[in-house]
């Protein structure tokens, strides 16, 4: 090839001209869709502080509601519930999302565990309103709501979240460690419990507080398990709880502005909560990463 | 590729002793001489040894359909460095891994014929595969500490299920770190992160693991491969000095470093057993043609 044709080579024409343009055009449009995405996040946080803002105060987070139209109470039983609601559900989904992805990743035959994966996927994919009417209908119909009622349905909605990201984070622990174990006589299980567990902590920690975080907001199954509660701040998950979402949901479908502006308020609470929850979870998988030399 | 093997000179001038005939005790299992671990480092060089005598038998290993190892006899003698050698892919690290039974860890994998531990079969139904892997310690490619745990704490991973006293634990932690060559440069920092040494250090801490043990054999599987020559030397002085205390099988890409390091080397070639002889003998006048086409870097 000669020099000239080599040089004729290096211009910005022709298909190359085709290519650069192209190329900038991808880069420019998936910039803007991060962008929005961004922009989305920052639009829903930003107007609900600013309604909710005016209405958060310390008698609001320290009174419990008051009867129903009446807007001078605050929402410390639903705060109360939803933690009690929560908590019941995350002592039932973690420990057993855990088996299931400690199952699936250690001891499964890889087409069960492929199988069971699937399943996990299809069972994140059920809508909550369906879960909650399943739960309604095993719990609730015949007999009455409960805090309970609502864990379980909750629980439900869990499980495949935190047995996925367990999955994953297991699967990402080195071969070479177990194998390690392995060659120094160490036992399966004690292999699991002393090498891989720990070195995935951070990372199975990240799964649950991200399930914890999804399901603090979930209001359809709450709806039809644990919607219809007595005054106070009520601590027994025998009987129906105040919930945060509850409050948001039935404080907006009053026709009073105060009401409104209190469902901001509750709505500001929840978004911070979950916020706060991902950036921790964020953190330790960061950490558990550097572990596992990712 | 070819201008480093053909520079090769091997320089081996360590003496090769005839083999001599290992003893067909038979002895039971687990081997009598499980001991703390350290005290061998202290041992007088060159003990007649009885224990560590590796014998494979019509060995033959698959994944799946693919038969990776065909038909091998072979034996490792106590107190020797064996090298294999070969080109990727030739099954060396299979066979070597069939020798503490991790191969059967591979969804697929399996193997037929017999590996004796001084006579003993270690595919008997009835041998543990704990014991197995005890009596046999294997040292892999890329240093792999556990990263949760210490210098100290991966040390005595293995001897922790032993239920051992914390007490015995330090001392043997301590053995196995000075017959590992190590201990002086991470006695202050035993409870540091076992990850946080150099890459040197951490395949000597994994060496150090598997000596807390106190194995019969220890098997290396390309020990030196992700380390810089300065390491590689130091590991390679560390051979020397253990293989007065454990029969020590090495897998290496690395034709000098077998010559430095081996008594006998093993040359295979597609799954099958080519060559087997003194370390001098098989760099510089091998029986087989394909050996000599090897060493000499004509092919792999």
């Amino acid at each position: 090839m000669s020099g000239a044709e080599s040089h004729a080579l290096l211009l910005d024409r022709g298909n190359l001209k085709r290519r650069n343009r192209v190329n900038r055009l991808v880069g420019v449009s998936s910039t803007i869709a991060a962008l929005l995405a961004v922009a989305v996040l920052l639009i829903v946080v930003g107007s609900v502080v600013s309604k909710g803002i005016g209405a958060l105060s310390f008698h609001f987070l320290t009174t419990p509601m008051g009867f129903f139209g009446d807007t001078s109470g605050g929402i410390s039983n639903a705060i109360v519930g939803t933690g009690i609601i929560v908590a019941i559900a995350a002592l039932m989904a973690i420990p057993v999302g855990m088996l299931v992805a400690i199952y699936t990743t250690e001891f499964a035959p890889e087409r069960i565990g492929h199988a069971v994966r699937f399943v996990l996927d299809l069972l994140n994919g059920v809508p909550t309103i369906i879960t909650g009417i399943f739960v309604y209908g095993l719990l609730v119909a015949g007999k009455q709501q409960s805090g309970f009622a609502g864990s379980v349905a909750l629980a439900i909605i869990m499980l495949p979240i935190v047995a996925r990201t367990a999955q994953e984070v297991l699967t990402l622990v080195p071969g070479a460690l177990k194998e390690a174990a392995y060659a120094l006589g160490i036992a399966r299980w004690r292999t699991l419990l002393r090498v891989t567990l720990p070195t995935a902590a951070g990372g199975l920690l990240t799964g649950s507080l991200l399930a914890v975080a999804r399901v603090a907001g979930e209001t359809a199954p709450l709806i039809l398990t644990c919607s219809i509660f007595g005054q106070g701040v009520l601590t027994e998950p025998g009987e129906a709880l105040a919930s945060i979402p509850i409050f948001i949901f039935q404080s907006s479908e009053s026709p009073s502005p105060e009401a409104h502006t209190q469902a901001w308020a509750a709505a500001l609470i929840l978004i911070a909560f979950v916020l706060v929850l991902n950036i921790v979870a964020r953190a330790f998988y960061a950490r558990s990463r550097k572990r596992m030399g990712a | 590729m070819d201008s480093r093997d053909q520079s090769e000179s091997p320089t081996v001038t360590e003496q090769n002793p005839e083999p001599q005939a290992s003893p067909d005790a038979g002895a039971g299992f687990p081997h009598p001489a499980i001991s703390i671990a350290g005290e061998s480092a202290a041992r007088p060089a060159k003990r007649s040894r009885e224990i560590g005598n590796v014998e494979l038998q019509g060995l033959n290993a698959y994944y799946g359909s693919n038969h990776a190892v065909r038909g091998v006899s072979l034996a490792f003698d106590s107190a020797r460095v064996t090298a294999i050698i070969g080109p990727s892919g030739c099954g060396k690290s299979t066979m070597v891994r069939c020798i503490n039974r991790m191969h059967e860890e591979i969804a697929g994998a399996r193997s037929e014929g017999k590996v004796l531990l001084d006579g003993l079969d270690l595919y008997d139904p009835r041998i543990d595969i704990v014991a197995v892997r005890r009596s046999v310690g294997m040292v892999f490619q890329k240093p792999n500490p556990f990263p949760t745990m210490s210098v100290i704490d991966n040390v005595t991973a293995g001897l922790r299920l032993t239920g051992a006293s914390r007490g015995e634990l330090e001392e043997r932690g301590h053995q196995a770190l000075v017959g590992a060559g190590l201990w002086d440069e991470v006695k202050d920092r035993l409870k540091a992160p076992g990850v946080g040494l150099s890459g040197g250090q951490q395949q000597r801490l994994c060496i150090a693991r598997a000596l807390a043990v106190d194995p019969e054999v220890l098997l290396m599987d390309e020990p030196c491969s992700a380390l810089d020559p300065m390491a590689t030397l130091r590991i390679e002085e560390l051979i020397g000095e253990l293989k007065e205390r454990v029969t020590i099988v090495i897998v290496t890409h690395n034709m000098q470093q077998a010559a430095r390091v081996a008594d006998t080397t093993v040359f295979m070639l597609g799954g099958e057993l080519i060559e087997v002889g003194a370390t001098d003998k098989v760099f510089t006048n091998p029986d087989d043609e394909r050996t000599e086409q090897y060493v000499t870097g004509k092919f792999g």
